[in-house]
Order: C-alpha cells, then sequence, then structure tokens
C-alpha cells in the first residue's frame, strides 16, 4: 500500500468541503494532479492544491492507497466521503461528514469529528480515538436511509441522534452519549460502554442497543421482558430486555413479531443481591410520595432535584429511571 | 423572435401534414414555421438526423402546492442532483421533483415546448400560476380539479346543466386554468370521512352522487361548452390488483358520446396513467396485466384517448389529489406521507416510492406500461407519460422511448429482472415484437395530444403558419438501437421555442419568454352560481372571494383561448 501525505499549509478561511479527499479520486494520479482536485470554500472554487502541501505517491487502486492527512483539520469536511476501499488516517480534530455514504475500505480519526460522520454507510470501518458530535451513522435529511453496514467505533462520547434512521451495521460508543438513539432505525446494533440520557430507541421498529451503563430514562413505550445472560463486545453479564417502541408498526417473522430491542446491563452489585428485577423495585410509601408532591407542587420537577430530595428527605437512592417513572406518576396525579 | 431560419436536410417526421421522415428544410420566420425564407436566414445544418415539432407534454405534475410540498420534505431528493449556475442556467437541483428552472431546462433539453400541469387545486391557483411563471421556454397550462367538488356536486345532483356549465366558465376564468381534470372522483372527497369510492358506483358521503354522474355530467357540459380539450380523468380504484373493470367501467361511459368543439378536438374522454388502472387479479400475489383487455377497448372507441403512465424503475416521488390512494402506499411501504384537505374543492397526498425491479410488483408495473404502448393501433390517441412523478420522473422518457422503439432493448431489460418468469406470467410483454417507429412516437408525443388538448394548429406539427416549436436529435431511422435513443432524445442537439433558437449544442442557450395557456369560456350571465359563490365564501372558505381569483399580474405572459357558450 502506498501512501500519500496531505498536510495543511493555507488554513481555509470558511470551512472547506474536501470530499475529493479518498483514495478512490487519489488512486493512480500524481501528487500535481491530487493538487488539482476541486474543493468548494463557500461559493468559491478551490483546489486541495490551494491548502494542502501533497506528499508521496498514492496505488494504483483504491484499495492500494492510504492517505494521511494533517495539520489543523478543523474546518474541512467530507474527508473519505463516498469511499470504496484503501485507507484514510487523519491526524487531529477533524469537522462534519468524515466518511459520509462510504462503502469500502478504512477512516481512522486520532482526534474528535464533528456531526453527521458515517451518515448513511454502507460498509468499511470509521474508526474514532475522540468524541463524535450529532448524528453520527444517520441519515441525511428526509431521507430514510441511515448507516446500512459497515462499523463505527467512537473511543469517546456521541451527541445527539445517534444513528437516527439506522438500517444495519454496528456502531460501538465507549463513552457516553446524548438524547435520541436510534430513533425510527429499522435494523443494526449499538453498543454504548456509558450512560444514555433519554428517547432511546424512539419509533425504533427493529435494531439491538447495548447500553452497559444507565440510561437516564426509559421511553414509556418500552416493556421489560426479562433477564438475559448474553455476551456482547467482549463482555458478558446479565442484562435486563426491553422491547419495543410498542407505539409503532412491527413485522413479523415466522409468526413472531419483531420489536426494537435495548439490552440494559444489570449492575454487578445488583446480580449479587440474586433478586429479581421486581423485588429491586424501590417503592415509596404514600405518605412519603405525598411529601414529594408537595414539595415539588407547581414546578417542573427534573430528576436531579427530585433524586436529592428523596435521598435527603428519606436516605433512599434511586436510580435515575425510577425518579422519572415516580415524576410521570405525581403529574398523574395532580 | 425576429429571426430567420432555415434547417436543412433534416429528416422531417410530421404527423400534421403526414410527413414520414422525408428529407426537407424547415423554415421558421418571425416566430413561425413558414413555407419559404430570405437568403439572411441562419442556416442549421440537420443533415442525417431527425426533426421534429416541439413534444407536447399531456399530463406531468410540475408546479404547485403539491409538487413543492414534495420539494419541501424531501430535501434528499436534491443531494447529489445539484447542477451549479452556468452561462445561461439558473442553478437546478432534484431528481423526480426538479426546481422549476430545472423543470423547464430539462423538458427544453428533451424539446418539448408543450406542458400541461395535470392537477391544479382552484384555492392554490395562484400557486400554481407563481411556478408556472418560474418555469423557463415551455407553454405551461394546468387543469384545475372539478371531480371533489362541492358546487359540482350539487348542481349535478339537481340536475342543473346551465349551473354546471356557469360554474366551470367561472372556476377556469378565476384559476386561469385549461381543462377539467378528474381525479378520483367522489373519493377525495369521500376521504374527509375516512372513506373512498372504489368503484364508480359508490355513492359520496353526504353529496349522496356517484362519481359515474359527476364523471358523465361533467363530460356534458364539457361537450356544451365547447371546451378545446375533453375532461381529464384519473378514475377510481386506482393501483388496486382487479381495477381493471373499474377502469372500463369508466371508459363505457364515453359510449354515445358526441363531440362538440371548434378546435379539431375529436375524444370527448381523455383518460391518464392507464398502467395504473390496468391491473388484473384480487391480491399483489396473483397481480397480473389486463393491458390487453383495457386496449382492445381502447382500439375500438374513437372518441377516446389515453396516456400510458409508464414505470420507469426510478425512486420518485408520488403525488396526487387522490388522497386515500396515498394513505394506502404509505401503509404498503412505510415512507413519510404527506396529506391534505382541501377545502371544499379536493385532498391530496405525497408518498416517496422506490420502483424496484427486484420487486416482482414494480417490474410488471414496468412491462404493463410498455404494453399499452406496444397495443396500441391509434398513435393518436395514445400518448407517452410517466405522470411524472408518480410512475418515474419526466427526464426517463428517452428510456421509455427506448424500450418501446427497440425490442432487443427491453427484451434486455425484461429478462434480467429478478423474477423476469413471473412477470413473463403475468404479462404479455415479451410475446409483443412491435417497435414504435418515429412517426409513431412524434404521433405519441407531439401531433397526438397536441390535437386531444385541442392545440392541433397551434403547437405539435410542421405546417406553416404554426408556432415555430421545432426539435433535431441526433439519430436517424438507420440507428435506432434503445441506448442510442435515449441519447439522442435525452439532449436535442437544437431545440426552437416560438422560433428563438434555445437549445444549442444539446444545452440550454436563452430562457425566452413563456406562456400560460388558459381557456376564457363565455357563458350566460347566472346569478344564481354568482350567488351560490359568494354564500359558499361567506360559510365555508378559510379565504376572501377577492383573494381567490388570480389576478393577471400572476400570469404575465398569458396566452387566452377564448370560447363563447352562450
Amino acid at each position: 500500500m502506498d501512501t500519500v501525505t496531505l498536510t495543511m499549509k493555507n488554513l481555509p478561511a470558511l470551512y472547506l468541503e474536501a470530499e475529493t479527499i479518498s483514495p478512490d479520486q487519489f488512486a493512480a494520479k500524481s501528487p500535481a494532479e491530487i493538487g488539482k482536485l476541486s474543493a468548494y470554500m463557500g461559493n468559491e472554487h478551490h483546489t486541495l492544491g490551494d491548502f494542502f502541501e501533497i506528499a508521496g505517491n498514492p496505488g494504483k487502486t483504491a484499495a492500494d492507497t492510504k492517505i494521511v492527512v494533517t495539520g489543523d483539520l478543523s474546518k474541512v469536511k467530507y474527508i473519505g466521503m463516498k469511499m470504496t476501499a484503501g485507507e484514510i488516517e487523519v491526524l487531529g480534530n477533524t469537522d462534519m461528514y468524515v466518511g459520509a455514504w462510504m462503502a469500502g475500505g478504512t477512516i481512522r480519526v486520532k482526534g474528535n469529528v464533528d456531526s453527521f460522520c458515517g451518515m448513511g454507510m454502507t460498509g468499511g470501518e470509521l474508526l474514532i480515538a475522540g468524541n463524535a458530535r450529532n448524528y453520527l451513522g444517520a441519515a441525511y435529511r428526509g431521507d430514510w436511509r441511515g448507516m446500512q453496514g459497515g462499523k463505527i467505533v467512537v473511543g469517546g462520547n456521541a451527541g445527539s441522534d445517534l444513528a437516527f434512521f439506522m438500517r444495519g451495521g454496528e456502531i460501538t460508543i465507549g463513552g457516553d452519549v446524548d438524547v435520541h438513539v436510534a430513533t425510527h432505525a429499522e435494523g443494526g446494533k449499538i453498543i454504548i460502554k456509558g450512560n444514555a440520557k433519554s428517547r432511546v430507541g424512539g419509533q425504533m421498529v427493529k435494531g439491538d442497543i447495548y447500553v452497559f451503563g444507565e440510561i437516564e430514562r426509559m421511553m414509556p413505550s418500552y416493556k421489560y421482558i426479562g433477564d438475559e445472560q448474553i455476551e456482547v463486545n467482549g463482555t458478558s453479564g446479565t442484562f435486563q430486555v426491553w422491547i419495543g417502541d410498542l407505539g409503532e408498526r412491527h413485522g413479523k417473522r415466522k409468526g413472531e413479531t419483531i420489536y426494537g430491542k435495548i439490552y440494559l446491563k444489570v449492575k454487578e452489585a445488583e446480580e449479587k443481591e440474586g433478586s429479581t428485577r421486581v423485588s429491586r423495585k424501590i417503592k415509596l410509601t404514600d405518605a412519603q410520595m405525598q411529601s414529594v408532591s408537595e414539595a415539588f407542587a407547581g414546578k417542573e420537577p427534573s430528576v436531579s432535584n427530585v433524586k436529592a430530595f428523596i435521598q435527603e428527605s428519606f436516605g433512599i437512592e434511586m436510580k435515575p429511571m425510577q425518579i422519572s417513572r415516580l415524576i410521570d406518576e405525581i403529574r398523574r396525579k395532580a | 423572435m425576429a429571426d430567420e431560419y432555415i434547417i436543412r436536410n433534416g429528416q422531417v417526421y410530421d404527423p400534421k401534414q403526414g410527413i414520414k421522415g422525408d428529407v426537407m428544410d424547415i423554415c421558421i420566420n418571425n416566430g413561425k414555421i413558414v413555407s419559404k425564407v430570405s437568403k439572411k436566414a441562419k442556416e442549421v445544418d440537420a443533415t442525417g438526423k431527425t426533426v421534429m415539432a416541439g413534444a407536447v407534454e399531456i399530463h406531468a405534475h410540475v408546479a404547485g402546492p403539491k409538487v413543492n410540498e414534495g420539494r419541501n420534505y424531501r430535501p434528499e431528493d436534491k443531494l447529489f442532483t445539484c447542477r451549479a449556475t452556468g452561462a445561461n442556467t439558473h442553478m437546478e437541483a432534484g431528481f423526480s421533483i426538479p426546481t422549476t428552472f430545472r423543470t423547464g431546462y430539462n423538458y427544453a433539453r428533451m424539446g418539448y415546448t408543450t406542458v400541461m400541469e395535470a392537477a391544479m387545486p382552484p384555492i392554490y391557483a395562484r400557486h400554481v400560476h407563481e411556478e408556472i411563471k418560474d418555469t423557463p421556454i415551455v407553454d405551461q397550462g394546468a387543469f384545475p380539479v372539478f371531480g371533489n367538488n362541492w358546487f359540482v356536486f350539487e348542481y349535478l345532483k339537481n340536475k342543473e346543466d346551465a349551473n354546471v356549465n356557469a360554474y366551470i366558465a367561472w372556476l377556469l376564468h378565476v384559476t386561469k386554468g385549461y381543462a377539467i381534470k378528474i381525479v378520483n372522483p367522489g373519493g377525495s372527497e369521500a376521504w374527509g370521512w375516512g372513506k373512498n369510492c372504489d368503484t364508480i358506483h359508490d355513492p359520496v358521503p353526504y353529496f349522496d352522487i356517484t362519481p359515474a354522474e359527476i364523471m358523465s355530467g361533467l363530460m356534458k357540459a364539457n361537450e356544451q361548452l365547447g371546451l378545446p380539450h375533453s375532461i381529464h380523468v384519473h378514475t377510481n380504484n386506482l393501483g388496486n390488483p382487479g381495477n381493471y373493470e373499474t377502469t372500463l367501467d369508466t371508459f363505457r361511459l364515453a359510449e354515445g358520446v358526441k363531440t362538440n368543439n371548434k378546435f379539431g378536438r375529436e375524444q370527448v374522454f381523455h383518460h391518464t396513467h392507464v398502467q395504473f388502472h390496468s391491473y388484473g387479479g384480487d391480491n399483489w400475489g396473483n397481480f397480473e396485466s389486463k393491458a390487453k383487455d383495457v386496449m382492445n377497448y381502447v382500439n375500438q372507441n374513437k372518441n377516446i384517448t389515453i396516456d400510458l403512465g409508464c414505470v420507469t424503475l426510478d425512486e420518485t416521488t408520488t403525488m396526487t389529489a387522490d388522497g386515500p390512494f396515498e394513505h394506502h402506499l404509505t401503509e404498503l411501504n412505510h415512507l413519510k406521507w404527506a396529506n391534505v384537505d382541501v377545502e371544499l374543492e379536493t385532498s391530496s397526498g405525497i408518498v416517496p416510492y422506490v420502483y424496484n425491479p427486484d420487486i416482482k410488483v414494480c417490474a410488471i408495473q414496468w412491462a404493463i406500461g410498455l404494453e399499452l404502448g406496444l397495443l396500441a393501433k391509434d398513435p393518436m390517441r395514445t400518448f407517452i407519460t410517466t405522470d411524472h412523478p408518480n410512475a418515474g420522473p419526466f427526464t426517463r422518457y428517452p428510456r421509455v422511448f427506448g424500450w418501446l422503439m427497440d425490442q432487443k432493448y427491453r427484451n434486455e431489460r425484461l429478462s434480467t429482472f429478478k423474477y423476469s418468469e413471473k412477470v413473463n406470467d403475468a404479462t404479455s410483454l415479451g410475446s409483443l415484437d412491435r417497435e414504435i417507429t418515429l412517426y409513431e412516437l412524434a404521433q405519441m408525443t407531439r401531433a397526438g395530444p397536441a390535437k386531444a388538448l385541442g392545440l392541433t394548429d397551434m403547437c405539435g406539427g410542421l405546417a406553416p403558419g404554426m408556432d415555430a416549436n421545432v426539435a433535431i436529435y441526433n439519430i436517424n431511422a438507420d440507428s435506432l438501437d434503445g441506448a442510442s435513443i435515449e441519447k439522442a432524445f435525452s439532449a436535442a442537439d437544437q431545440v426552437f421555442k416560438c422560433g428563438t433558437l434555445v437549445v444549442d449544442n444539446n444545452d440550454i442557450i436563452t430562457e425566452t419568454d413563456k406562456r400560460t395557456l388558459w381557456v376564457d369560456v363565455k357563458v350566460p350571465d347566472n346569478k344564481q352560481v354568482e350567488r351560490d359563490v359568494v354564500m359558499k365564501f361567506l360559510k365555508y372558505y378559510s379565504m376572501n372571494l377577492a383573494n381567490y381569483e388570480v389576478s393577471d399580474h400572476f400570469v404575465p405572459h398569458p396566452y387566452v383561448i377564448e370560447v363563447d357558450a352562450t
């Protein structure tokens, strides 16, 4: 495999749309020809050579080509868009649409990426060492075809709307994720090693989400159906299995209805108690409930405020999800 | 406009004059075809090329609120389909629902110079005309929808012929409309009750009138008024297995009805996108083509015309004033759905659709569209459309021409489907060896639709005195293979619109002033209808009557066809 190195020499004044940085575009070209590949900045037409120092030679085919991009890439978008083979290594942080619609090959980003990366991808690997922002592995605006294949691995956290309209492939997030995970999904597998916030699997009709940490607030349209002992991503453990989104249509296969599934890891300390989930459920007494509702009457109770109040008043530690159900209950009664 | 041109030595196909590929010169002066020009005329060499009149689109959804809603809610249609501002063109974008500019440009590039917008909701007529104004080059008209209109229901129910006529004349005038369009008669109104009319004898809830009565009533009114075009119908039960019986029942409404007009039109009834209406079977499993039954009827009855509605096997955006059908479709494919109830007038819906060649039903639909075209005995009464964008975008016409004109090209497609055998079992396409000729193509895309629209003396032909709409294609009868046909008809070498050279070297060189065609009918004063209109606006409409009319500044380049029905 031959390597071409692109080093940022002139920082673009606006964001640079560099979809031509791809092994498919570079293959069998000379450095001079690569320098002439087009790149838009705002409504101005430029070339890659205007911004990058280009060294080394690409291979004859995309598969034989490795591209290393270095320098301050925080204003470069679309690296590796639609690539089908080969490798790209981005040494630093970069902007949006990295690996969008990619179909094959590997992209490694040493730093963070912005939103819309791996959008609509159908194959290949997108490996991000840092954090990714919103709409990772999602669908383009209006489209119903999000990530359909391949693999995305993020070392750090991911933003909101992860895997929006996902239909296949696999996403692993090392850290936490923000709201809206796998909205409208119709397939695929998502592993979240950290915590998730809320609206996980909203309108999902098919697909699997594994959460190793906590889900701050489970969608009310998901139903707990029992615990399962499973191995995922090299970690085995007991997971609560939730099915949903029950507000949506669901297909059938061999007479069985297919649901979206959320697997929520049961913490080891809890497992040791050997009790079922139902008996672990902490219930407040009616008097305690009364005092909570009085304390928050006329206010908009937040999970953290209520959690703190219950701990201070009654010395009870409740999970965020339980708190949010409690809040729902108080609202209903009011 | 004033330029003189002489197009030399082209192989001319003009059904209007019965010219079948003769090598001759076509002269243009002052926007019209003339028999000779002076020595100063600019020469265009068309040696070895095909020369035809500018094509006439009889049915497409290219302007108005539902087209625009399609654009709004399908940003993905513009993804990777943009073309930056050029030397002579605005920025263009979109595939199945292109921008107004791309719509005008692409029609012109293909040699189309007249394009009819097939469904105009009267209350949104201003929007339709604003988009028409922004669609460059092509002459356009729009058909207001009448088939689910409360006035029409009530007057027809009470058998008040004069009031029906006066209302039609009034609505054509205020909407600057061209013809009477009927979409799922009664069904789109029934949709307001969550119902539909599945046959032409299902009564509309509340109004207690049947689709058959609506269509017959409007057909009678159309002939009493003597409009240039006949009623333009999309009947009930579109897109369902077994619907061909409804279609034949609808056709039979025209039996014995005589035409009355001064525009050379011979039909009293036009049925659009017949492909969607020629289905046998009773579910998607035993779904099959009934193109033969349908075309047998069409071939024998000279007072009806049809257009095909060919499926092009693309990802497209379906949109129709048939509200209940679009709901049915979103239940099938689970893609996003937009729906509107248009007050007293109509409804509409939009759903994206992917005609996937690997799906049996889509491949059969594809075959049915072509079967209809190949089974047509009279190409002057059968027109090529894709019901743009419903069965496919209009930019695929050249491919449809290729399939119709080259048996090998179409059999290549037919034999490479995932379910080719099943498609062959369900249709007769594989057994048809007819290849549409260039002359027949000119009938099906030029002379035929122009005649059906009552424009036979204005466009669709190359007789002296007609508008100088001329297209020159780099192809001739010696080299008619599918791929070449597709290439040549996708980008004409030269196109003249009313004597102005608008396309040269396969691309747009100028945007000439387009015109809006509309029909102004004079009827006797009718105080009853005037009063009814005022009352309905006071009682029901969300809009003030004064804001309803399409005032002149919405139509800066009108071409008014006057009809006296007093």
